[in-house]
């Protein structure tokens, strides 16, 4: 009911997908909504977009479908509680928005966090995005209309998601940081596990290039296809994989190194395209470096606490605190405003699917509708994390 | 840019601007009717602050602070408070980061918008008007964003309540 | 040596034995109606299942394989609840037009059976323009698409409608030009004089590179023509949700599902018979012996052998390549194809008229 009138006020008249013919207007413009369900979208995101025959005029994303209003609702939990409804908002990189929210306290608390709880956090992150990537890529090569690639990606997938199981206990929405370390320490089995996975994954990293980056068709779907100028990436706020396929470098484990990304030695990521082949690159070519840092450290945990002495209800000083770490889609930044009691007073989520999202109507204009697909697979956009 | 070579330049073009160096980063407070030309300086003079990266909006209504710091321009009215807009710049040349703090009425919220400056405003703006109710003045296409366009009420001012959906635990 | 004309030739003698003429026709008739509609079914059944099977052996994992014996009965209870299943028809729909599309298209499929060779002499209707019948039938199932695409009164149907359109009247020409070939190495138009003239080997391997790439041209060209991937765009399900068909439920959307399969089966059963010789046995030059035992692999062994080969391949392409995008699709037929089927239409009539094929 709510939405029919948004969608009428925004001047359509179209209410069911697809909608009908009568809705067709002046000028030979089509407006088809794409979503709140379609295959494309990956979650409920519905895009209003003007059609020229088959050339994109315009899209309107509309948000909502899924907003559970997870700041407000942080406002009345404490700063232990908070963290385990921010997995549900990026739920692909869970680990890294726990991560950044438990930074975040970290900060307001100034404290000391053991090494042994820094490197495991690390090396969840990077696991967490190869998941993550690993998704996108069958995901964005589905809507590309090759379906075989997404269950290569799964089988890899399912690797990680059995170690996160293990010592997580959860497959998903893992809730393994804590402001002060990790939740439990790793189980027994996580290094040989992990070290079978990081065999594993370099032997069928290549079978993703065979399968498809060397495909010539994928190549003409995404090349030249929603280009994104540096400077409009930066105007736009876009970060993470979509900003360095623009070639602005906005790796925050670089810029504004957290835990122990200092000391490991990776690559920053950089293509200067700025289509959506030089984002596939750069995400494709990020899995190599994730699986690198875990290279480097999964054997160099250090003994000790996994988590520092906490108090039992934490109270976090009054000030405003602001922590950022990059997820595998780009920069989260949580802020937290703080008057001093046991629950935030404000707390706002920088996402970045929001920013990367914004960019949408920007690069797809005068495109196709299937560079569309191509344009929103390579924004690799979570819906949740956009609606929170 | 150290903190005191930005805190230099902004007071050579800002006079009235209010500092604060508690935080991680230098917080800068200007009245709004200062806002537009102090973010278009902002954007393309010497600190060439391109990227903002957050943007977002502050209520002060259940703080007693909040309650006593109404605009110097406009006398608190009932149930006043005050609307605090926080934006986060940075610069991806010099790598030096600002917060910017503008006070806004809470009865009236008008700000000019930035989403001419920085495109991703545009988006964040929409937000804020949606949760807050605060109206960015020359935004292009100020409408509600997530929520429905009849929908009453801005849910993340402090005084909002549903009694259907409750949010408070 | 077991084979399928003895029986329709003693099946004939009786019926005209037995009945007068026109009774005997009837009856003729209505007994190759009723092998057409079995076929369809079964091929139907096979067709699906083997798809499945096909993609699951190439997604690393099992496919149907709960009802009945490793799945096979799968299709068939999923005929069984599509036939149960609500027929609808959206309120804004033109209901005769969106009604008639799904039997236009099959009936279209089903036309195009009548010259196809099974095996030897086992042939519905051998008439003297088989190859041309063919290439003019097949390009009236684009019209029950479109009819589809309009009559559903939705915008995804209405743009997948007309990419189909516009993707079917492209590839027939390079479709066309690659049977053309076929037919000015073999000298006729008749199906069963195209497989006869192929007694001494297949063209592909008799007509040297020219012949593969009329071939190759030839497989793009009907694999677009059946709106398959990596050519799907009339149906591009992340594009387009479903293209022509989204309306379409129950039953209705079985006979598209349907005719895309029996189409397949048509255009690789003309493919088999052009360039892998239909029936025939594989022969070679004079390996007497050789030539003697594949004689004994029945007729329609081969035929089908050779057509579910080719279907395979089709299967394989949808489940190895992404799609392609609208503006690609038809500059590579216009900008690439057509060109080279042309040009190579000119070197094998060469060779034909020089006698230089094998």
């Amino acid at each position: 009911m709510y939405r029919e009138t948004q969608i009428i006020n925004s001047g359509h008249t179209i209410l069911s997908a697809g909608g009908d013919l009568g809705g067709a207007a002046d000028g030979g413009e089509l407006v088809i909504n794409v979503g709140p369900q379609h295959p494309a979208t990956h979650g409920v995101l519905h895009l209003v977009i003007t059609l020229q025959g088959e050339t994109i005029q315009k899209i309107e994303p509309h948000l909502g479908y899924i907003h559970r209003s997870i700041e407000k609702m942080c406002e009345s939990l404490s700063y232990r509680q908070f963290i385990y409804v921010t997995s549900r908002m990026d739920y692909l990189s869970a680990h890294i928005n726990n991560h950044a929210c438990a930074l975040c306290v970290e900060k307001g608390l100034q404290l000391e966090i053991p090494p042994r709880a820094r490197v495991i956090r690390v090396l969840m992150d990077e696991l967490t995005r190869i998941a993550s990537h690993e998704l996108w890529w069958g995901a964005m090569a589905m809507d590309l209309g090759a379906f075989t690639p997404f269950f290569y990606a799964f089988r890899e997938r399912e690797t990680i998601n059995d170690i996160m199981e293990e010592t997580c206990g959860a497959r998903l929405t893992m809730n393994y940081m804590v402001p002060g370390g990790v939740m439990y320490d790793i189980h027994p089995n996580f290094q040989k596990r992990v070290k079978d996975f990081i065999q594993l994954f370099n032997n069928k990293i290549d079978e993703y290039d065979d399968l498809v980056t060397g495909n010539i068709i994928f190549q003409n779907r995404t090349k030249g296809v929603g280009v994104l100028t540096k400077e409009d990436a930066i105007s736009f706020g876009c970060t993470g994989p979509v900003g360095r396929g623009s070639g602005v470098p906005c790796d925050i484990r670089k810029l504004y190194p957290y835990e122990v990304y200092d000391k490991v030695s990776f690559d920053e990521i950089i293509e200067t395209g700025g289509d959506s082949y030089a984002r596939y690159l750069v995400r494709i070519k990020e899995m190599r470096q994730s699986i690198r840092i875990v290279e480097q450290l999964i054997d160099n945990i250090p003994d000790g606490e996994f988590q520092a002495k906490t108090k039992a209800v934490l109270k976090l000083p009054k000030g405003e605190f602001y922590s950022r770490v990059e997820t595998a889609r780009g920069e989260l930044g949580v802020y937290i405003v703080s008057e001093g009691g046991t629950t935030p007073y404000r707390i706002k989520f920088r996402s970045p699917g929001f920013s990367n999202l914004s960019a949408l109507d920007h690069i797809s204009r005068g495109s196709k509708i299937g560079d569309l697909m191509a344009i929103m697979g390579t924004l690799d956009l979570v819906i949740p994390d956009i609606d929170r | 840019m150290t903190k005191e070579e930005l805190k230099e330049h902004i007071t050579n073009f800002q006079p009235n601007a209010v500092f604060d160096e508690t935080g991680e980063w230098l917080n800068v407070q200007v009245e709004a009717t200062e806002w537009k030309p102090f973010a278009q300086w902002l954007r393309n003079d010497l600190l060439n602050m391109d990227y903002l990266f957050c943007l977002t909006c502050i209520d002060w209504a259940q703080t007693a602070a909040g309650k006593t710091q109404a605009p110097s321009n406009s006398p608190p009215a009932g149930g006043g408070g005050v609307l605090t807009m926080v934006y986060h710049f940075s610069s991806t040349v010099f790598r030096h980061t600002i917060v910017v703090k503008v006070k806004l009425d809470r009865n009236n919220p008008e700000i000019e918008t930035v989403s001419d400056l920085w495109r991703t405003a545009e988006f964040h703006e929409r937000e804020v008007f949606d949760l807050f109710g605060v109206r960015f003045l020359h935004h292009p296409d100020l409408r509600r964003l997530v929520l429905a366009d009849d929908f009453e009420g801005h849910p993340l001012r402090k005084d909002f309540d549903d009694p259907v959906n409750m949010i408070k635990l | 040596m077991f084979s399928l004309e003895h029986i329709t030739n003693s099946i004939q003698q009786w019926l005209y034995s037995t009945f007068n003429p026109t009774m005997a026709l009837i009856l003729e008739c209505t007994i190759v109606m009723l092998l057409a509609i079995g076929l369809f079914a079964v091929l139907g059944l096979v067709l699906v299942l083997m798809e499945r099977k096909v993609a699951a052996r190439m997604q690393i994992r099992l496919g149907p394989n709960r009802v009945g014996p490793r799945g096979m009965l799968q299709t068939a209870a999923d005929t069984l609840k599509l036939m149960m299943k609500e027929g609808l028809t959206p309120n804004g729909a033109d209901k005769f037009l969106f009604n008639l599309a799904p039997f236009i298209v099959m009936i279209a499929a089903m036309l195009i059976l009548a010259p196809i060779a099974f095996a030897k002499g086992f042939q519905i209707w051998d008439i003297n323009i088989g190859v041309l019948y063919v290439s003019a039938v097949s390009s009236v199932s684009v019209i029950g698409i479109l009819m589809a695409g309009w009559a559903s009164n939705n915008k995804y149907s209405l743009l997948g409608a007309m990419r189909s359109g516009a993707q079917i009247v492209s590839y027939e020409l390079s479709a066309g030009l690659s049977i053309i070939s076929i037919v000015v190495l073999a000298g006729s138009l008749q199906i069963s004089d195209i497989i006869a003239s192929q007694q001494t080997g297949w063209w592909l391997f008799r007509g040297h590179i020219p012949a593969v790439i009329a071939f190759v041209i030839f497989i793009i060209a009907v694999t677009a023509e059946t709106n398959r991937a990596p050519f799907d765009l009339a149906e591009a399900e992340s594009e387009l949700t479903a293209g022509f068909h989204t309306e379409y439920s129950g039953m209705k959307f079985a006979l598209f599902f349907l005719a895309e399969y029996i189409n397949i089966f048509i255009v690789c059963a003309i493919g088999a018979t052009l360039f892998l010789g239909g029936w025939m046995p594989l022969h070679i030059g004079h390996w007497e012996g050789f030539n003697h035992i594949m004689d004994y692999i029945p007729s329609s062994v081969w035929f089908l052998g050779k057509t579910f080969f080719l279907i395979f391949l089709i299967m394989w392409f949808r489940w190895t390549f992404p799609r392609l995008r609208v503006d690609q699709l038809l500059s590579l037929e216009w900008k690439y194809l057509l060109p080279i089927s042309m040009f190579n239409l000119l070197l094998i009539t060469l060779i034909a008229i020089m006698g230089w094929h094998f």
